[in-house]
């Protein structure tokens, strides 16, 4: 999607293809939407607003957002015999801020996700935030924070990207 | 009611042998209700940490066993545990997980009130009660106190029954680990801080606690999570500083020899170590300015001593399991025979650099979160023994590695990193604390 500016219209279906990336486990696809230094963030706390000096159940890098991808991957990932599947239900984003002249951009996201594996399946409900770049004339996710609305609950286990 | 194991002393006695347990103690709800009425009545239960409650007035509601609990600090400072229930209708006194309730805390059913110590403040319509003798009630005894609390060091426990034994008889030597971790902050003070991690386990709370020291199964089940970063940077990138994420991650798929040579300790009354002479916290890179704080308080060679420790994994039976290198506990606490809510909590070592609570709070995230690739191997696992025990072909769980049959004396041992002799220890202490008040 080249574009030195973005309309709305690019930029929403910017995010939405992201989700459908997830969905379709295009993880590689999905992985190459982040800028090098790229950050994908789901806080524990309500509200929270470090992600360094309090825990989050996600805070990676591309580093570790790739180790998740090749071990996804990996025959020896126990926990993904059989494998888990998602499925995500996106609000049409919004579009919190505009930044021409630095090329940024954020997009707000109410969501359902649904995991599934083998019988069992689990609704999520989150809003994701996007906070977008122009790199190359391609938009790309410098930081895709994800807040569940029960962040703080006690959860069985997420195995993929909300 | 009669039923397998109630008031059946040898039938209880008779699932512990010395290398091996029967399925029962995973799979029976029978077994669970004894144990929530015994083990965990006769035993030292982790409740919280005072630095939770800072200030008069502060609680944080949590349980001990099956029991609902909060933790209070009264008007003189002291830190009280009571069963968090209204001696009215019953009702759980809190809502929040933790919070300041001022000078009282107040049922919102019928605001019978209550003063820090727990006594009765006020009722109302008080003149109503009267032909009912109501100073003779219970209700009139305000919050019922769990019986033993004992603040270790800013730890909260608490016994329920007066069975079992005192404090520092139960822990005794154990105690060095918590020492260790409150000796590595400058000030000698710990805080919990970073946030805590709350993951549902669909698995018995024993099936976690033995996980603790087992060293032979991280290059296993993690090989898928924890093999895939140490092979990352086998080829790092020219001039790359090792990230922090790679130091966390990469030894867990260490050789059997590494964690043989680290080694394991084990104490009576079911508790022990991993990690006596190393450990996978070994290696990390030092925090700038940490080891000249650490000096400036305690002097070059007791500094060294102190961070010198690596201890791995400290079980303190039966449900509690300490980090001291990390800075942090996890709290194995029991739902049912089949279903377990782990807490993963840290801590700020008070007046050392933020660097070390970071460090901390990553490690909380990679390895504990409900979406830790470490943690999801390792639920696989529990899981699958929670299933595979249903089978009724073999009813023994066997524990046999590096078995020496002179273990059982009661004495501290220390033995190799693969042995599964702290989990026969807590199996011990399991029948022993299990059968104590029978």
């Amino acid at each position: 999607m080249e574009c030195v500016r973005p309309s709305d219209q690019q930029l929403i279906d910017f995010v939405i293809r992201e989700a459908r990336l997830l969905d379709q486990q295009q993880l590689d696809a999905w992985l190459d939407l982040f800028t090098e230094d790229g950050h994908y963030w789901m806080p524990v706390e309500w509200g929270q607003t470090d992600p360094r000096l309090t825990t989050s159940l996600m805070y990676e890098d591309k580093f570790l957002l790739r180790l998740r991808i090749d071990r996804l991957k990996s025959n020896r990932t126990f926990s993904q015999s059989p494998r888990s599947r998602c499925h995500h239900v996106l609000q049409v984003p919004q579009i919190d801020a505009r930044n021409d002249a630095e090329r940024t951009y954020v997009t707000w996201t109410p969501l359902h996700y649904v995991e599934s594996r083998g019988d069992l399946q689990t609704l999520y409900a989150a809003w994701a935030t996007h906070h977008l770049a122009v790199v190359a004339d391609q938009i790309r996710i410098r930081l895709k924070r994800v807040d569940l609305v029960n962040c703080d609950a006690a959860l069985g286990s997420i195995q993929l990207f909300v | 009611m009669i039923g397998k194991y109630r008031g059946n002393r040898q039938a209880i006695s008779a699932l512990v042998r010395e290398t091996e347990v029967h399925r029962d103690l995973y799979v029976d709800r029978e077994l669970f209700e004894l144990e929530m009425e015994h083990l965990f009545a006769n035993t030292w239960i982790y409740v919280g940490h005072d630095s939770q409650v800072p200030k008069s007035g502060d609680y944080y509601a949590t349980t001990i066993g099956a029991q609902p609990a909060i933790m209070v600090r009264d008007a003189t400072g002291k830190v009280r545990v009571f069963y968090n229930r209204c001696p009215h209708k019953g009702t759980r006194l809190t809502g929040e997980s933790c919070g300041n309730t001022g000078q009282f805390l107040r049922c919102p059913y019928h605001a019978w009130t209550f003063r820090l110590d727990g006594s009765l403040a006020a009722v109302p319509l008080r003149a109503e009660y009267d032909a009912a003798r109501f100073a003779d009630s219970r209700g009139a005894q305000g919050l019922t106190p769990v019986r033993h609390v004992h603040v270790y060091r800013g730890f909260v426990f608490a016994k329920m029954s007066d069975a079992g034994p005192g404090f520092e008889a139960f822990f005794g030597e154990a105690l060095t680990s918590i020492d260790n971790m409150v000796d590595r902050s400058p000030e000698g003070r710990l805080e919990v801080a970073g946030g805590v991690l709350r993951y549902m386990h669909d698995c018995n709370w024993k099936i976690l606690v033995e996980n603790q020291t087992d060293a032979c199964h991280p290059m296993i089940v993690h090989q898928s999570s924890a093999g895939i970063a140490a092979d990352a940077w086998k080829a790092p990138p020219p001039g790359a500083k090792k990230p922090m994420a790679v130091e966390i991650y990469a030894p867990f798929v260490s050789s059997y020899e590494f964690f043989q040579g680290m080694g394991l300790r084990v104490w009576d009354n079911g508790h022990g170590h991993t990690g006596v002479a190393h450990s996978i916290h070994s290696d990390y890179s030092a925090v700038p300015g940490y080891f000249d704080q650490m000096k400036a308080a305690y002097g070059e060679e007791r500094a060294r001593a102190i961070l010198g420790e690596n201890r791995h994994n400290t079980i303190y039976f039966p449900n509690l399991m300490m980090k001291g290198p990390i800075q942090l506990l996890r709290l194995f606490k029991p739902l049912s025979a089949n279903r377990t809510l782990v807490e993963s909590w840290t801590f700020r070592l008070v007046g050392a650099p933020d660097l070390l609570l970071e460090r901390t709070v990553m490690y909380n995230r990679l390895v504990n979160a409900p979406t830790s690739v470490v943690g999801h191997d390792d639920l696989e696992v529990y899981e699958r023994a929670q299933d595979g025990l249903l089978a009724d072909g073999n009813e023994w769980v066997n524990l046999q590695r590096l078995y020496d049959p002179g273990e059982a004396d009661g004495r501290t041992m220390v033995t190799g990193g693969t042995s599964e002799s702290q989990m026969r220890n807590q199996f011990r202490a399991w029948e022993k604390f299990m059968t104590l008040s029978l």
